[in-house]
């Protein structure tokens, strides 16, 4: 689907959702009734200082504007940008405080949720999609920590052997149903059915803790993690 | 399992140091409980594999111990196994321990020693990333102070910086680099005219802690020392503060300040004149104590605005 | 990863009364070193994970000697090796039994 698809269905009474550059940014009212805030980063596009700055700041004026309006984030976007100029100035504080922006709106009663639909990666997912309520994804969407070939170059193994490796765990390598069976995917949704009775089916679920833990345990792909941490806060709240 | 503290660890190199002498030098004396520690043999399940070695902490030390005779949680990164890198169980031990930090409103601090997220078990390495922030966030929502400590072998690199991001107050040492991508990455990917990643000095102007102290992206700067470490992680522990839309708004306010006041630059030597310091070239090979006298009312400051 | 285990009666148990000792990180040409008083004070075990395969009968001799030069009755010795060469797996050895035996805090 492309972005204009994906709103159109989304939004078929209409929406006034712009595109800026590399930036997604307006609102839309929700069939139910009540406007849903809409901000993104489009065209596989490299997250760099600017724009993480340009989209923080449309979520601090969504919180301080609208009491408790959703908020969707849609995402096609590759890593964040590899370059010198965003390392001098300091990259990880834009990212971190992006994904700080998210996780606030989130808590403040903002449902923040993410709508993977093209690709997102290393730094640039842990900041806008990874740091959303709730994260859906699209068939088709392409998430990754890092491409394969590029694994292979670092970890001095051959791509033949990475691959062979991923037929066996969903751990490592890129891919939409890897990052799904570790619990990063809340739900693939439906392309041939409307995306706006699948929008309201997700805000009426009820808001959750961080579940992704138990969801990795549950499909397979992370059997530690959940349990590890539960253990932690027993030892560290009972001794 | 309580770790033997030398206390007064005088002239221990944060650098060279592993994490559980950090983790020492920093607690007062026998006072370290250690969580899901060693012996429990809670190790990487993705490791084997590959038909690479575990190590029965998985490369985290996590617990809680009294700083000053204040309890807090810590937190250390052991940087010289897989490179201090995020992986499933790595990351489940600080997400538990943050966790567990907004229920018992305790402070928490960070020894972070990371080169980002361990490949080969990528996809739980990133979600602990982002399990982790999130249980930061709460956590200081909570009350909590989070507090970062930076200058390991690893750096603070990938995803790891941008869980340093997130915290309260960042000390760093001049050893100590916080960058998303590393000198290599941008490399390989921009070529070695953007970034020549043997450049040591280019490196270390760019994402040492230095540079970082100066455009405000670490809060104290500290000789590469434990003691130092130590006095500075009390001092930032003291200091109030909180996690509020006023944060975050001075933050946007002061990071779009410095776009403005820097974007055009392309080199850290650039924006230390711009900040008006004189001799810039210099500030590299000055010791701890001068380099701080020289850029004293110079630098941007993040103080409540992150 | 080879697993190598080896077995021995000992006449002097380990010295101090701490339960536990770690030394030690797994990095290249590295390896650590958990010790643990556990056994019988007649006994010792060592259990060793490491990546380079074929190398049994120099673990054996390296630990052999170990088990005769120092008290280690009642350890139950694990290391996870990262490549490292006999003489470092010597002293890494040596330096959990002394801190071990450390008086306790």
């Amino acid at each position: 689907m492309t972005l204009d698809e994906i709103l159109a269905s989304l939004f078929p009474q209409g929406h006034q959702v712009r595109t800026s550059g590399s930036l997604i940014g307006g609102k839309a009212d929700l069939p139910g009734g009540g406007p849903i805030h809409v901000i993104g980063i489009k065209d596989a596009a490299f997250l760099g200082v600017e724009d993480a700055a340009i989209l923080a700041n449309r979520v601090l004026e969504i919180i301080e504007s609208d009491k408790a309006a959703p908020i969707l984030v849609l995402i096609d976007s590759s890593s964040q940008r590899m370059s010198r100029h965003d390392e001098l100035l300091g990259l990880s504080e834009y990212l971190a405080h992006l994904a700080k922006a998210l996780l606030f709106a989130e808590a403040q009663g903002h449902r923040t949720i993410g709508l993977l639909y093209g690709g997102s990666a290393a730094g640039a997912f842990i900041a806008t999609a990874l740091a959303t309520g709730t994260l859906v994804a699209l068939p088709g969407a392409h998430p990754a920590v890092m491409d394969l070939p590029s694994m292979a170059r670092v970890t001095k193994l051959p791509l033949t052997v990475l691959e062979e490796k991923a037929k066996t765990t969903p751990v490592f390598a890129p891919g939409l149903d890897n990052l799904a069976q570790t619990g990063a995917i809340h739900a693939v949704w439906d392309p041939a059915r409307p995306l706006a009775g699948q929008l309201t089916a997700l805000l009426s679920e009820p808001v959750t803790g961080d579940e992704r833990g138990h969801l990795g345990a549950a499909r397979g792909g992370r059997p530690k993690a959940a349990e590890i941490a539960e253990r932690v806060i027993k030892l560290a709240t009972h001794g | 399992m309580s770790v033997t503290a030398t206390h007064n660890a005088g002239n221990l190199s944060w650098y060279e140091a592993s994490a559980r002498q950090r983790v020492a030098a920093l607690a007062d004396a026998g006072s370290f409980v250690e969580f899901i520690g060693p012996e429990q043999r809670e190790m990487s399940p993705h490791l084997a594999v590959f038909g690479l070695p575990e190590q029965f902490d998985d490369g985290m030390i996590i617990g809680s111990t009294k700083l000053d005779g204040r309890d807090v949680l810590v937190a250390a990164q052991e940087g010289r196994f897989m490179g201090g890198a995020f992986g499933e169980v790595h990351g489940a031990k600080l997400t538990g321990l943050l966790r567990a930090a907004s229920a018992l409103k305790r402070d928490v601090l960070i020894l972070f020693d990371t080169g980002g997220v361990r490949l080969q078990e990528a996809n739980a390495g990133e979600l602990a990333i982002a399990e982790i922030m999130r249980a930061l966030i709460e956590a200081r929502r909570a009350g909590c102070k989070v507090i970062g400590l930076i200058g390991g072998r690893a750096g603070c690199y990938g995803g790891g910086s941008l869980i340093a991001g997130c915290c309260a107050r960042l000390i760093v040492s001049e050893q100590g680099r916080l960058s998303v991508s590393g000198p290599e990455v941008i490399e390989t990917n921009r070529g070695v005219e953007e970034f020549d990643s043997r450049d040591r000095a280019l490196v270390w102007r760019t994402m040492g802690g230095k540079h970082r102290y100066l455009i405000g992206g670490a809060d104290i700067l500290v000789d590469d020392d434990a003691t130092a470490f130590r006095e500075a992680a009390i001092a930032a522990l003291r200091a109030t503060g909180g996690f509020d839309l006023a944060v975050l708004t001075a933050e946007q306010q002061r990071l779009e300040h410095r776009l403005g006041r820097f974007g055009a630059m392309r080199d850290a030597v650039d924006i230390w004149t711009g900040l008006g310091i004189v001799q810039p070239a210099r500030l590299p090979e000055l010791a701890t104590e001068d380099f701080l006298q020289q850029v004293q009312g110079k630098r941007e400051a993040a103080d409540d605005a992150r | 990863m080879e697993k190598l285990s080896f077995q021995f009666k000992t006449e002097k148990p380990a010295g101090g009364t701490r339960p536990q000792a770690l030394v030690g990180v797994v990095a290249s040409g590295n390896l650590e070193v958990l010790l643990e008083r556990v056994l019988p004070t007649d006994a010792c075990s060592i259990d060793i994970a490491t990546a380079a395969h074929g190398f049994g009968t120099v673990w054996q001799a390296v630990v052999a000697d170990f088990v005769s030069r120092r008290a280690a009755g009642g350890l139950r010795i694990s290391v996870n090796d990262g490549g490292a060469r006999p003489d470092t797996v010597a002293l890494r050895l040596a330096q959990a039994v002394r801190l071990i035996e450390e008086p306790e805090a």
